[in-house]
């Protein structure tokens, strides 16, 4: 027997961390987070989940305190947005080299100036080279099921990194949403405690996030990236396995009509769901067009995105963040470099939508894809396009 | 310890790079970094052992003779010890390989 419940996806969300009963959690509330950890703080002072709550000083001071936690062989969580994230940067970046499983749920949100509290994707893809493993969900129900298997990737044996799951400010935050949620024991059984191999212990002392001379920095390096790109056969035996158990199945690159279409979407985060709704209606009008929308932002999932466009004549790829100077949007990027050195690739347009927060439509995204497919007939001197901007 | 710093790959290294025994510093040689290296005139030395107190390497202990000597495998050739030397017993040196 399911049952439904309408809840606020951060409470949800909360509620599916207490599922996955963790040892600490260190955060520091900011705007659109907030809920999350202020909801998590009053299960651990109701007594409704035993773990250590620490109400830290700054955003810098939570992910310390989560590496040091983890460190300990402690199950650890915390959550931020934005300037948060930017704050605690330096710290995010040592967590992956040092192979601690700290989960952190990203409630993305635009990076000042100007302030804007509104989502889109600057502050993840301000992390994107730290070594995180970065999911990136579309729902509610999404975000609940990814949050209780991030755990399981992070702490798997084969793993030990740090994972992310990022859901997009307000749109998904701050909704009510019908969501499911798993049996206290299925989540047991899907997440069975598993203890850093070599933790803090008086008893048996280790030296942790120690120098690296030159002689040796470089194979630390290395070292890292071989457990990213080797944690994605985890991440997809993770999703199979909770598919088994729950129902649900999630993939690194989500595909929505996308077999045989021509012309093809790339969406990422909460905007895909309003795209979908775009792609039915077009279809219905006759038009040959698909979406797919990522999952795994990183390791990212090169394979899968080749197999899914390998028909396609025409990419159009959107974006809620802007690499200034650069190529446009940081996924048009990764994407074009994953297919510059195919044989067959579809011709890829890039726009920038839906950035601090700006609603994109579905007419909006049906206009979208009709210029897109105008842009690869003809060709454009612009790199990109930032949809809907008044000139 | 089976391979030298430079045989080592990565695989050799421990989960996060975690260091399980004490003293893998003490084999790193700093000594590799230095430009200038110390000379001494032991003639001048009153063993008062300053240069030892000043070293930011603490590298200078006593020799078999008393008197106060780099250990080598260390020194960076700051010449801290120089300076601060009262009987100038020491004199910095380009380093030659």
């Amino acid at each position: 027997m399911v049952t439904r419940v309408g809840v606020e996806v951060s409470i949800a969300l909360a509620d599916a961390v207490k599922l996955a009963n963790p040892d600490v959690v260190a955060a520091y509330p900011i705007t659109p987070q907030t809920h999350i950890v202020e909801h998590l703080a009053e299960l651990v002072a109701n007594g409704e989940l035993d773990a250590e709550y620490i109400p830290v000083e700054s955003e810098h001071s939570a992910m310390s305190a989560c590496l040091g936690s983890a460190a300990a062989g402690a199950r650890t969580f915390t959550a931020t947005a934005s300037q948060g994230l930017a704050l605690m940067n330096e710290v995010v970046y040592v967590a992956p080299p040092m192979r601690l499983p700290i989960v952190m749920a990203v409630a993305n949100r635009s990076l000042s100036a100007p302030l804007s509290i509104w989502p889109d994707h600057s502050d993840m893809m301000s992390v994107r080279d730290t070594g995180w493993i970065q999911i990136i969900v579309e729902n509610g129900q999404q975000a609940v099921d990814n949050t209780i298997i991030a755990f399981r990737i992070a702490e798997d044996q084969k793993v030990l990194l740090p994972v992310m799951v990022h859901l997009d400010g307000f749109t998904l935050t701050h909704v009510i949403e019908p969501i499911i949620f798993p049996t206290q024991e299925t989540v047991d059984k899907y997440l069975p405690k598993i203890r850093f191999p070599l933790p803090l212990n008086p008893d048996r002392p280790v030296a942790m996030g120690e120098f690296a001379p030159p002689f040796i920095f470089t194979e630390t390096k290395w070292a890292q990236e071989v457990a990213l790109n080797n944690s994605k056969k985890v991440i997809l035996k993770a999703w199979d396995e909770f598919a088994k158990v729950f129902g649900r199945k999630y993939l690194p690159v989500e595909k929505y009509h996308s077999e045989g279409a021509k012309v093809l979407i790339l969406t990422m985060g909460s905007s895909g769901e309003t795209a979908s709704v775009a792609i039915d209606e077009l279809r219905k009008e006759g038009m040959d067009v698909g979406q797919i929308s990522l999952r795994l932002w990183r390791p990212f999932p090169f394979q899968e995105l080749r197999e899914a466009v390998k028909d396609a004549d025409v990419l159009i790829v959107m974006d809620r963040a802007i690499s200034f100077g650069g190529p446009g949007g940081p996924l048009a990027s990764e994407v074009k470099a994953a297919l510059y050195n195919q044989a067959k690739r579809p011709k890829v347009v890039n726009f920038v939508i839906s950035l601090g927060g700006r609603d994109t439509t579905v007419s909006g995204f049906k206009d979208i894809i009709n210029k897109g497919i105008n842009i690869a007939a003809k060709g454009s001197k612009n790199e990109y396009e930032i949809y809907g901007v008044r000139e | 310890m089976a391979k030298s710093e430079n045989e080592l790959t990565w695989k050799d290294l421990e989960i996060g790079c975690i260091i399980e025994a004490p003293g893998s510093a003490r084999r790193y040689e700093s000594g590799t970094w230095r430009s200038q290296r110390p000379t001494y005139d032991f003639t001048k030395c009153i063993k008062c052992g300053l240069c030892a107190l000043y070293c930011p390497e603490g590298c200078i202990e006593q020799n078999k003779d008393g008197y106060f000597e780099a250990d080598m495998y260390y020194c960076k050739g700051c010449g801290i010890c120089a300076r601060e030397c009262w009987t100038r017993v020491i004199t910095m040196v380009e380093e030659v390989e």
